[in-house]
């Protein structure tokens, strides 16, 4: 216990915490709109996609500034994304074809310009990879002001757009016809989604920020059929398993904080899926037992076949 | 063979292995299923690490074939739940697995030299190093049989099974009346799946198997209908997409497989815009001529349901019908210009009317639109 409570009063766990739980906050209330217009693994593709734009706005400028790499990899995100939907509008070829083909392109393109990048001499690109891979442990205070700021920014657009956003999502066919421009609250939605996944690349990482965007989404839709509540929910499941994945990494030696916080949010999806009142695979158990007690005592024996 | 030749040998061979199977990820859908797949095998190296504690053990390769068949079958049993679509299950289970193993690693395998960068990014410049020597004679790279290997698989796999798989990837339920067993099938090309993934990934890294395996059978899609062509064409376009990559990389000097993939996304460029029928610029020059067809077709109704009524100089003058259909003017002028050359229509008094022929035409359209 004295561990848990000096942890809190540690001034580096108070900072990754707070970026890690406004992280999972922030992918909790976008992933809620990713997960129902069934493009959960655009998150995935997205933060691939991310690495080449990294690199070379490492290259352009030289400078290893959280924002402007934050920038180039925002801009390659949107470009992939952009190609997704080109592909899928003009071609028979599915989206999740097209999203692996543009991610696992864009990964490579840009591993060859981090081998390019290592050939040039007197060049620190130390810090690339660790901003591909995710090191939560190395979030500085104003990392986590930034994400605030860009969290505020991406909340206020949810409720901004929160009637459009809800109608284009369950009838984009009715909000077509109602003349809402639907192409381009995909595109605004895209970018916002794609906004939230570079935020957190630096924290969970390239792999396992598609986990931070997809779980916590799909643990809220499994407790509630309203969007609000989903959202909400989503939201804090996020925070809770940024802060206690954290928490968990900092209790025990050599434990990743990005793969814990990953951990922690699968278990809430699990509980989710078993345990949820109404939807829940216990509650379906109980349901049909209780049907095959009913047929038993009301529905009659085995004349149903003899008939 | 010289270092290159044997470089070259191994691309190629492996881009050939993993588009087979990956034509038919395009056509079942499931292209990310292979994504997945890439990243959970760690899983099953580190667990098959931790019995055999030996790197270089086939149990290796055997546990991770076997992870990536657990990833199909936890994805698909989360699938059926109906409680989750099937890309949030994916989404779900390979990066709880990938962190599982990532944990693992971080606490239990800090010394060994199993770090998740070799994994994720592979090199193909060091495959030469790793030779395999057998009497003592040097018969050349490892990677060049395994491959070999890997691809004779899937060869036979495919000729044995073709005609099963083609039934069970577009009609399974077809496949399932006439007595095949679709899932039996299923996790046998799976298993094939995952098998070349683990063999591939120690050349070319994880991720661009990603980029052999969709890449090229996402491209021969665009070009052809028939899936005998579709795994020819994916062959052919994953051994040229190889061999100017190699040559990119050397030319430029940079991450060999990462050049292989980018070739690949140019290739699919460029048959995306100019590919017959399916390409981009035959898609935007279908939508516009289906536009002006429907517009001739459109003012052809409009004209002969008007020619009658009295008001028909409101009805009908260019400027009314431009503001009836929403038309813009230069889309307007086309559409009566091409109708006035078929002599469908002519200009009298500013008033546009429709001719004999017209009326004929129309008919003729209404027939063909609402026959049985």
């Amino acid at each position: 216990m004295e561990h848990v409570i000096n942890l809190f009063k540690d001034y580096t766990f108070q900072t990754v915490a707070l970026g890690s739980g406004i992280l999972g906050l922030i992918s909790g209330i976008l992933g809620t709109f990713a997960v129902l217009k069934k493009q959960s693994l655009l998150g995935d593709g997205v933060s691939h996609a991310a690495l080449p734009g990294v690199v070379m706005a490492f290259l352009l400028t030289g400078a290893k500034d959280t924002e402007i790499l934050l920038l180039g990899a925002l801009t390659s995100g949107l470009l992939a994304t952009l190609f997704i939907l080109n592909i899928v509008k003009h071609t028979r070829i599915k989206f999740d074809s097209a999203l692996a083909l543009v991610m696992s392109v864009f990964f490579g393109l840009g591993l060859v310009l981090l081998t390019y990048v290592q050939k040039i001499p007197n060049s620190n690109q130390a810090g690339l990879k660790r901003f591909i891979f995710g090191q939560a442990s190395t979030l500085l205070q104003k990392d986590v002001y930034f994400m605030t700021v860009c969290g505020a920014i991406l909340l206020l657009l949810v409720i901004l757009f929160w009637k459009e956003f809800k109608l284009f999502i369950f009838d984009a066919e009715y909000a077509k016809s109602l003349l809402f421009p639907t192409h381009r609250l995909n595109l605004l939605l895209s970018f916002m989604i794609v906004m939230g996944i570079i935020i957190g690349l630096q924290t969970v990482g390239v792999i396992l920020m598609s986990a931070m965007l997809i779980a916590p989404a799909v643990a809220a839709r499994q407790w509630t059929n309203r969007l609000w509540v989903m959202v909400m929910l989503s939201a804090f499941f996020g925070a809770v398993s940024g802060i206690s994945g954290t928490a968990a990494s900092s209790l025990s030696d050599k434990l990743p904080t990005g793969p814990a916080i990953v951990v922690v949010v699968s278990c809430i999806v699990i509980f989710s899926v078993l345990f949820a009142p109404g939807r829940g695979m216990l509650q379906k158990l109980i349901h049909r037992k209780n049907m095959k007690l009913l047929l038993k005592n009301k529905g009659g024996g085995a004349d149903v076949s003899s008939t | 063979m010289s270092p290159q030749l044997e470089i070259l040998l191994i691309a190629i061979t492996v881009a050939v292995a993993c588009s087979l199977p990956g034509a038919f990820l395009v056509l079942r859908k499931m292209s990310m299923m292979s994504d997945s797949i890439t990243h959970t095998i760690l899983l099953g190296i580190v667990l098959a690490f931790f019995l055999t504690h030996d790197l270089s053990s086939p149990f290796l390769i055997a546990g991770a074939a076997l992870i990536g068949l657990a990833t199909v079958w936890l994805t698909e049993t989360l699938n059926r739940t109906k409680l989750l679509s099937e890309d949030a299950a994916i989404g779900i289970v390979f990066p709880l697995l990938f962190s599982i193993a990532i944990i693992l690693i971080a606490k239990y395998a800090g010394s060994v030299h199993l770090d998740t960068d070799s994994v994720l990014l592979g090199e193909l410049a060091f495959a030469p190093f790793n030779r395999l020597i057998i009497f003592g004679y040097d018969i050349g790279a490892k990677a060049i049989y395994s491959t070999m290997a890997l691809l004779l698989i899937n060869l036979v796999f495919l000729i044995i099974f073709f005609k099963e798989l083609k039934v069970v990837t577009f009609d399974p339920i077809l496949a399932a009346v006439l007595g095949f067993s679709p899932t039996l099938l299923h996790y046998s090309l799976m298993f094939l799946v995952s098998m070349t993934t683990v063999g591939a990934f120690e050349a070319v890294g994880s991720v661009l198997v990603v980029a052999f395996m969709i890449g090229p059978p996402v491209t021969a899609y665009l070009l052809t209908d028939d899936l005998k062509h579709m795994l020819l064409l994916s062959a052919l376009i994953g051994m040229v997409n190889a061999i100017l990559g190699y040559y990119l990389a050397v030319v430029f000097d940079v991450s060999i497989s990462g050049s292989m993939s980018v070739m690949t996304g140019l290739v699919f460029f460029l048959v995306f815009i100019i590919a017959p029928h399916r390409g981009l610029i035959s898609s935007l020059r279908r939508r516009s001529r289906q536009k002006l067809e429907f517009g001739k077709k459109t003012l052809l109704f409009h004209l002969y349901n008007h020619t009658v009524t009295e008001n028909e100089k409101q009805d009908t003058s260019p400027h009314a019908l431009t503001a009836h259909f929403h038309w813009d003017k230069a889309l307007a002028d086309k559409i009566i210009g091409i109708l006035l050359k078929e002599e469908n229509i002519f200009i009298e008094d500013e008033v546009v009317k429709i001719t004999e022929k017209g009326q004929k035409q129309s008919k003729m359209d209404y027939e063909s639109l609402f026959a049985e």
